[in-house]
């Protein structure tokens, strides 16, 4: 079938098998931040925005994006840089294999919520996984993330 | 992951309907759990292009579309003002945001998951499935029915006034539930109780309870309802276990539906 995405901003029209997941789709096109890591929509390692919103790439079908817009990491770059700046200063990236997931969490977040308290963004980071950091660290990263103009 | 030869977005019910006919189709909601199986398929089909993904609040009941996401049923101010956090409650345990923005409520519904939380939510309340081309049916005798060729495409919600709460209890948070309990009870004090991940799908407990129940009246009538209700054991936990627990928070959802000390 044919699709039309507006992928980081850019229109991609392709021809792909009906039953693609927007993971694979996202891979093919290059996109090599999306990653997967648990097959079971439990990890958040697949997390892309889909018309602003994150979902788990790996439990969409690429039909279903077309005609809307989804980000991935590749789109953001700036935003996670900086947000990635302050992962680095708590020591909170360790492997960093699950960080394209969670920045993109983190992001959609910042949209989403306005002035969470810490409970909140255990909540909202419920779905995003980590076998290193123990998460404190993460917390603090994005605590002094959203702070970051007060402290400023 | 499932595969199949054809996505089918449908443009109307009666398309979808008529291409749910085949053995080898079958209706697509969140596919957070379709995709967990390997089935091999003619054809998917998909309805999120039937604008089935709106909570509507009218006089005497509350419409909440097949597509709506669980997501949805979390930050809804419609479903916030008629029962309070109670639905909020119910999916936030569920593994994180970005799997609710995906799960929908039909897919929840229409799969009658022995785990489902919100399955044992929306018995507790007076709740119609609509059905293509069935009509509606009662949401009890809904999730008694086996499976068919129908389409689902939203629950109705009777606007009686009832106060609702839910409980759940999870081994570690994201899992599946041990247990799911919910209890409602109308302005003129009638209570309905359900349990559900029992294991099995979730069901309603026949009480007698008074309108106003201490927390020693409400300890005894569930130890006489619970008796009855079966439970039964897995990797999760064992029967028993199941069964205290459905009396403690039982017990804490009429208390914090009550406004007392759970």
């Amino acid at each position: 079938m044919k699709i039309e995405v507006t992928l980081n901003g850019r229109t991609c029209t392709d021809e792909i098998p009906d039953d693609l997941r927007l993971f694979d789709y996202l891979r093919q096109k290059g996109c090599a931040s999306v990653k997967c890591g648990c097959e079971t929509s439990n990890c958040g390692l697949c997390t892309v925005l889909l018309d602003g919103k994150p979902v788990l790439s790996c439990s969409v079908l690429a039909a279903r994006a077309s005609g809307h817009a989804v980000t991935t990491l590749e789109g953001v770059q700036e935003r996670a840089a900086v947000f990635g700046a302050f992962l680095a200063d708590q020591g909170a990236e360790q492997c960093g294999f699950c960080s394209p997931g969670l920045v993109m969490t983190v992001l959609a977040m910042e949209e989403e919520l306005e002035h969470p308290t810490r409970e909140e963004i255990q909540h909202y980071l419920a779905g995003n996984l980590c076998r290193c950091s123990g998460y404190q660290g993460q917390l603090r990263a994005i605590e002094n993330y959203l702070n970051r103009e007060v402290q400023a | 992951m499932f595969n199949a030869q054809r996505c089918l977005v449908a443009q109307s019910l009666e398309e979808a309907y008529a291409a749910n006919q085949k053995r080898t189709a079958a209706v697509m909601g969140g596919m957070c759990w379709m995709k967990m199986g390997h089935r091999r398929l003619q054809t998917i089909i998909d309805l999120s292009a039937l604008g089935l993904d709106q909570i509507e609040a009218a006089a005497d009941e509350i419409t909440i579309g097949a597509m709506v996401t669980l997501r949805q049923l979390e930050t809804s101010p419609v479903l916030a003002a008629e029962f309070g956090s109670a639905f909020a409650d119910a999916v936030r345990p569920i593994v994180g945001v970005q799997l609710r923005n995906c799960a929908t409520v039909g897919g929840s519904v229409w799969g009658r998951f022995g785990f489902s939380d919100v399955l044992t939510l929306l018995l507790a309340l007076d709740v119609e499935v609509e059905l293509y081309p069935g009509g509606r049916v009662p949401l009890e005798k809904f999730v008694r029915m086996p499976p068919d060729d129908q389409i689902l495409v939203s629950l109705r919600i009777r606007r009686t006034g009832r106060a609702v709460a839910i409980q759940s209890h999870r081994n570690s948070a994201t899992d599946f539930p041990v247990l799911a309990a919910a209890a409602s009870r109308t302005p003129a004090g009638a209570w309905t109780l359900t349990v559900g991940a029992r294991p099995q799908r979730a069901m309603r407990v026949e009480i007698a309870l008074p309108a106003h129940p201490t927390r020693e009246q409400a300890d005894a009538a569930l130890a006489a309802a619970l008796a009855e209700v079966p439970f039964g054991s897995n990797m999760r936990a064992g029967a028993d276990y199941r069964r205290h627990l459905a009396g403690v928070l039982l017990r804490r959802a009429v208390l914090q539906i009550e406004g007392g000390e759970a």
